[in-house]
């Protein structure tokens, strides 16, 4: 057979396969209505979330705004100093404690934890299970340890940082190891082999390797921290304090919590306040996503 | 020396866990010297803050409220979520693809309680009020669990993807060389081999709504209510808690344990789904890897 008769045969044959049926072509267009409805709905619900607020909040977002302390009386003067000086101080604290701990666990059970031993498997299995514990159940463990009982530091500052830290050292862990994993045994065998201990091959390769990995993670768990309200509502953040923090051990409250006390409110004034709170909320979270995301193009090692 | 102090960073989750459990548990026993099992988990009253005979500790309203509003939820994403999923994993163009999936991460990243103030502010009164015309009350459970659906739907949506997108390439053109269609690949050969895979994401996302609370607590209401009309106001067991704790009802007070004994409830029903899930996970990546 020559060439072209080979292609027309081939033509011939193509045309023998069953075509789609009717119906089949009709199930086809059906089913891609409804993944196109299904993303359309989402993508609406996100769009009129973002407007609603925005129009509601936008009119009362001024400086003053930022630089008053909230009011229960007069809805016209009131601010969010206190509350955003207490998201930023607990997101302090709160990377303060998470960083060591979730770096150097996920460390731990990356290099050095051997899986056939039944301690580190309960360790594997005890982070997944933290991180699907419902987040108002570490406000109870913050309310019982931290707040009251063994630490009993009462309902102040340093207690939300720890109670928040606990929240979302298992985003971290989960994260930072998964960084860790992406660098090659290729470059930490190379290291071996040139006569570096496994902690000089940890601290000169596979930490600035999986760093951006790392940095990356923590900035969206801690992005989730300063979302949190649940666990800060059960340890007792003070709702509109006309102060700021002056310690650790100072009363506190935060951003979520000032919008919590201002939709309870009947007054629809406060309401517009929660709507323009939310805003500063969602910029402060908008600024720390981008820093995360630019994190990741600028300084993602490609192996 | 360097493993030892790395292993006790490591040993601190596990302590956190001993640290709920214990938590939980002392107050718990110490609710049920006071109130008999029997009556907390059948009782169909839940009125622990009233005083003298009205006060009644039986968790089946705050259980069902709960899961009620978590079944409104789940009823919105799951198919939602599924069919964003299938979109990202088998039709999209990495180009739309590229361009869709950054906003189910914002959606994903959208704190609880901005949900709750749209439910409150926006979706009851304008949609469903105004719009649908149906007279809802100004807490409910219609709104609650919509929104809380619409919090699920990213992570439905982006488990399932995962797990249809570790299905290999091969399945497909197999099916492909053997004439499918489209539409017959998706559905009879990658959404069954995903299916544990999907199951999971199905498990996660219940067991975030089951734990869920701001969005019950400011849309939903505070009443615990035993009925099933979506129109009216009810509430969860995390919702219960953060109502309940303010941070000033006295330590070893009746109040102080419903807190521990509802709460124990919960970490018991969203430790049991999420154990299923990642048992289903594991069994998914064993398939394929």
């Amino acid at each position: 057979m020559t060439g072209a008769q080979i292609a027309r045969s081939a033509l011939a044959q193509r045309t023998v396969l069953p075509r789609a049926s009717g119906a089949g072509r009709l199930w086809d267009l059906l089913f891609r209505i409804a993944m196109y409805g299904a993303i359309g709905i989402g993508m609406l619900a996100l769009g009129t979330l973002l407007f609603d607020v925005a129009r509601d909040g936008l009119p009362k977002l001024s400086w003053s705004f930022i630089t008053s302390f909230p009011s229960r009386i007069r809805p016209e003067a009131a601010g969010i100093e206190s509350a955003l000086v207490g998201t930023i101080l607990l997101m302090a604290i709160t990377a303060v404690i998470v960083v060591p701990l979730g770096v150097t666990t996920a460390l731990y059970l990356e290099e050095y934890a051997d899986r056939t031993k039944w301690w580190n498997r309960l360790v594997e299995v005890n982070i997944q299970n933290l991180a699907a514990v419902p987040s108002v159940v570490y406000g109870i463990l913050g309310l019982a340890f931290i707040v009251r009982g063994p630490l009993g530091l009462g309902n102040v500052l340093l207690a939300g940082g720890i109670t928040l830290a606990l929240l979302v050292l298992p985003v971290v862990i989960i994260v930072a190891r998964e960084a860790i994993r992406a660098v090659p045994p290729s470059i930490r065998e190379g290291s071996l082999a040139l006569g570096a201990t496994q902690w000089q091959t940890i601290w000169k390769q596979v930490l600035p390797g999986s760093l951006a990995g790392i940095v990356t993670g923590i900035i969206l768990a801690l992005s989730r921290a300063i979302g949190e309200t649940a666990p800060l509502l059960v340890i007792g953040a003070a709702a509109s304090p006309r102060f700021n923090p002056d310690g650790l051990f100072s009363d506190f409250s935060a951003l979520p919590i000032q919008i919590f006390v201002w939709t309870q409110d009947p007054n629809r004034e406060f309401v517009s306040l929660a709507a323009a709170a939310i805003l500063v909320l969602m910029v402060v979270l908008l600024l720390m996503n981008s820093v995360a995301i630019w994190l990741r193009n600028r300084y993602e090692q490609k192996w | 020396m360097v493993r030892g102090a790395l292993f006790a960073a490591a040993l601190l989750s596990v302590l956190t866990t001993a640290a709920i459990v214990l938590s939980l548990l002392r107050e718990t026993i110490s609710f049920f010297g006071d109130v008999p099992v029997g009556d907390y988990l059948l009782g169909t009253k839940w009125t622990p803050l009233f005083s003298g005979d009205q006060q009644s500790f039986g968790v089946v309203p705050l259980v069902t409220g709960t899961l009620y509003l978590s079944a409104i939820g789940l009823l919105i994403a799951v198919p939602l979520g599924l069919l964003c999923a299938v979109y990202l994993s088998e039709y999209a163009r990495p180009r739309v693809r590229r361009a869709i999936k950054p906003v189910l991460e914002v959606l994903a990243g959208v704190p609880t309680i901005v949900f709750g103030f749209f439910a409150l502010t926006f979706f009851t009164p304008v949609v469903l009020r105004d719009f649908l015309g149906i007279s809802v009350n100004q807490f409910n459970a219609l709104s609650a669990g919509t929104i809380l659906g619409l919090l699920v739907l990213p992570t439905i949506a982006s488990v399932a993807e995962d797990a249809m997108s570790a299905v290999p390439a091969s399945l497909r053109e197999g099916a492909f060389g053997l004439g499918a269609s489209k539409l017959q690949v998706t559905l009879r050969v990658v959404f069954p081999a995903a299916l544990s895979g999907i199951v999971a994401a199905l498990i996660l996302g219940a067991s975030r709504a089951i734990g869920e609370t701001v969005i019950i607590l400011i849309a939903g209401g505070q009443t615990a209510n035993l009925g099933i009309d979506p129109t009216q106001s009810y509430q969860s067991m995390a919702a219960f808690i953060a109502a309940t704790s303010r941070g000033d009802i006295p330590t070893g007070s009746i109040e102080y344990e419903t807190i521990f004994v509802v709460g124990f409830t919960l970490f018991v029903i969203t430790l049991t789904l999420n154990a299923a899930s990642i048992r289903l996970v594991r069994r998914f990546r064993q398939v394929y890897e």
